[in-house]
């Protein structure tokens, strides 16, 4: 599904080189986990991924389904598959979230030349998928994100990414902020997605996510490269024992 | 079938966008049309007075006012106060009337007038054929079956080429002309009314413009009568070097209504032009006005090179108890607009409403608002303003809220909020609250905001490209303004919303 090779990302306005050769193969419908010291490197990848401005890559290749997606626009990227919920996501003031996630999901769509959905169609499948996230009809009239609580940001995300059903989903430290309920109903809304098309890399500090996200694998990222790689009892390790041990090992 | 609780502007949004796509992306009434003109010699004086009143036909009184308004304007300053900047305009090397040679034999309809200028307004997309407009409108099940006609008064310059609907809106006592052919066939209503809500002595460009207007509209409501259709004047400036100063005189009558649209265009010249308008509105005892304009007069380059210099006063005298008036206006053209459509509540329980949406771009510069003049007992005013600044322009919103001693338990809420692209562009606001009395209440809200890149990403990350999120992100800011406007005008006005913008991020 996705064939990360080799990939070296500066930042555009500095020299600093952030990524400094990660590889990474994730195969459909598998959940991989990343974690890391701050500093790692980890969001960097995620947005250098999702195609934001602002970094520059110097060597290496991502492939979504044998697509270069590097080469690709950010939206053109959304329409091949791939999907960030976002660690902060932004307000659009004035914009409803209904008329975004539908101006969304016909964008795409459109993109992939099939058809639009029509008006009730939307609506009875956003409200479907709204339910089980718990999200109510004002919070989707709503502008988007403004005055929502994290949790409320966090679950429009996942929302999101129920509607436009993307095959490739970068969760961005979703977690963060969150209390244990909000992290349950997320966590939740992620597994209801998990398909054998469909798979996940979850960025995150913290064990306890991954308790209820089951990952297959777990990397740890440290100075721009994947040092380690594991199954799910890494995540542990790392939870009782921190990055001490495993930076020590790469040395 | 559940409620269908999605707006229809969502669908609008959609279709914008496509249309924004499917365009060019410049100005697109920048072409002219190539007709034989008839020009007055350059420069304004005296004789240029009574020649354009001679042209008219228009009787001795109008003439006199004229020349008074013309007296006065020669001892005038012309006005700096306004934070826009232009070069000096020399008021002698200007055209003061231009009319297509055609246009001489007066023709009774439109189907005596040129083709060659028919066919200007039909490449506009402006109904000249009193032909039914489709209302079209997204989401099909919601279109109403029958289409909607709109009368439409097409001005040439310095000339009204004809009005359509006229013999039908007679029959329902309405009359719409131009002004010209009002001062011909309905003299003694002009006379009792124009002047009396923009005096001759009002201000420099009022003043010129009542020495040397042209045409503009004419729209009388009898008692009672609810117009049976929208009426509007559509004004192309064609001519180079000339100055276009039409008047529009509407009066609408006791429990009277009347929806009027007024569009604008211009081609694409490398010298600026002048526009001073003056549109001054009566309205009666329970009488409602509802006055929308679309201006697209042309911006000028992305260097500020020609371009249209919008000087306009607009002025509705809510005389009546219980009168109303709204004002809706998007600026989206001109290199300068420079114009406060207000409003005089003088009747008890009157009401004035304003909402626009100002868009300066690239080096585009506005000075606009409002003015609430509150003398009546429990007047109210609404005030919604969107000013969006993008390129290096600089956006201004002025607005003046006057609370008169004997104007108690009125009220005003205004809301001004600017919207910055990119950061080279400026916007301002410079409010005047004045309350003579300690019954009345003034509300003022303003935001400034702007729309970042992050916005847009997120936006681009979920599948839409950078257009579709500008766009997205525009209307949610304006849409408040554009949900006040006709259908047919929103949604030409969200596609010119869109189309102004474009080149306006990265």
């Amino acid at each position: 599904m996705l064939y990360i090779k080799n990939l070296h990302v500066k930042l555009e306005e500095e020299d600093k080189v952030i990524l400094k050769g990660v590889d990474l193969k994730i195969a459909p419908g598998t959940v991989h986990a990343i974690m890391g010291p701050n500093g790692s490197g980890k969001s960097t990848l995620s947005y250098v991924l999702s195609g934001k401005g602002g970094y520059v890559v110097t060597e290496g290749s991502a492939l979504l389904e044998g697509a270069e997606l590097l080469e690709m626009e950010p939206e053109a990227r959304a329409a091949a598959g791939l999907f960030l919920a976002f660690q902060y996501p932004v307000e659009i003031p004035g914009v409803g979230n209904m008329t975004f996630l539908r101006t969304a999901v016909n964008a795409q769509r459109k993109a992939r030349g099939e058809d639009e959905l029509s008006a009730g169609e939307f609506l009875k499948v956003v409200r479907e998928k709204a339910k089980a996230l718990k999200i109510d009809a004002e919070m989707l009239k709503r502008p988007v994100n403004v005055g929502f609580s994290g949790g409320e940001k966090k679950r429009n995300e996942i929302l999101q990414m129920a509607m436009l059903e993307p095959k490739m989903c970068i969760l961005d430290e979703t977690d963060s902020g969150l209390d244990v309920d909000a992290m349950k109903l997320v966590a939740d809304g992620v597994n209801a997605l998990r398909s054998t098309g469909r798979s996940f890399l979850v960025i995150t500090h913290y064990q306890r996510l991954l308790d209820h996200i089951k990952p297959d694998f777990v990397h740890i990222m440290s100075d721009g490269r994947i040092i380690k790689t594991g199954g799910p009892e890494l995540a542990l390790d790392v939870e009782q024992n921190g990055y001490a041990d495993i930076l020590a090992e790469v040395v | 079938m559940p409620q269908i609780d999605v707006e229809v502007r969502d669908g609008v949004d959609r279709e914008t966008v496509e249309t924004v796509n499917a365009m060019a992306g410049k100005y697109k009434y920048g072409w002219e049309t190539e007709i034989e003109m008839d020009f007055a010699p350059k420069g304004v004086n005296e004789d240029i007075v009574r020649l354009i009143s001679g042209k008219n036909g228009e009787p001795a009184w109008m003439l006199e006012w004229r020349l008074a308004a013309f007296a006065r304007w020669k001892e005038m300053v012309e006005p700096d106060w306004a934070m826009v900047s232009y070069p000096k305009i020399d008021y002698q090397d200007i055209y003061y009337y231009a009319s297509p040679k055609s246009m001489e034999g007066k023709p009774k309809s439109l189907d005596e007038v040129d083709p060659k200028l028919l066919a200007t307004y039909e490449k506009l997309g402006i109904p000249l054929r009193e032909q039914m407009i489709l209302a079209g409108v997204e989401g099909a099940e919601a279109a109403p079956a029958d289409g909607r006609k709109v009368a439409v008064d097409a001005v040439f310059d310095s000339v009204s080429l004809g009005t359509t609907f006229q013999a039908e809106l007679m029959r329902a006592g309405v009359i719409f002309c131009s002004i010209s052919e009002a001062l011909r066939e309905h003299p003694e209503l002009v006379r009792k009314y124009i002047g009396s809500v923009v005096p001759q002595t009002d201000n420099y460009f009022a003043t010129l413009n009542s020495a040397v207007f042209s045409d503009g509209s004419f729209v009388y409501i009898p008692p009672g009568t609810r117009c049976p259709m929208e009426l509007s004047t559509y004004f192309r400036i064609n001519a180079e070097n000339t100055g276009q100063f039409e008047r529009t005189l509407i009066i609408c009558d006791k429990g009277a209504y009347v929806s009027y649209l007024e569009g604008c265009t211009a081609p694409k010249r490398d010298t600026n032009q002048l526009h001073a308008a003056v549109v001054e509105i009566v309205i009666m005892e329970d009488a409602e006005v509802k006055y929308s304009t679309v201006q697209n007069w042309y911006p000028g380059d992305e260097n500020g090179v020609g371009g249209i210099y919008n000087f306009v006063t607009k002025r509705a005298d809510c005389r009546g108890d219980r009168a109303k008036v709204m004002w809706t206006q998007v600026e989206t053209g001109s290199a300068i607009t420079w114009k406060y459509p207000s409003c005089i509540l003088r009747g008890d329980d009157s009401q004035g409403e304003f909402y626009s949406i100002a868009i300066a771009n690239n080096a585009q510069q506005a000075d606009t608002g409002t003015k609430m003049i509150h003398l009546g007992k429990r007047t109210k005013s609404r005030i919604v303003s969107k000013g969006i600044s993008a390129g290096r322009a600089q956006n201004t919103y002025r607005g003046l809220v006057t609370m008169h001693p004997k104007a108690k338990e009125s009220r005003n809420y205004t809301q001004c909020d600017s919207l910055l692209i990119g950061s080279n562009c400026g916007a301002h606001t410079v409010p005047y609250i004045e309350v003579k009395n300690n019954s009345s209440r003034v509300e003022h809200e303003a935001t400034t905001s702007k729309v970042d890149d992050d916005q847009l990403f997120y936006c681009r990350s979920r599948g839409m490209n950078e257009e579709e999120a500008v766009a997205l992100v525009v209307n949610g800011f304006c849409k408040e303004v554009l949900q006040s406007l006709p259908m047919e005008f929103a949604m030409e006005a969200q596609a010119l919303v869109a189309i102004s913008l474009e080149g306006s991020v990265g």
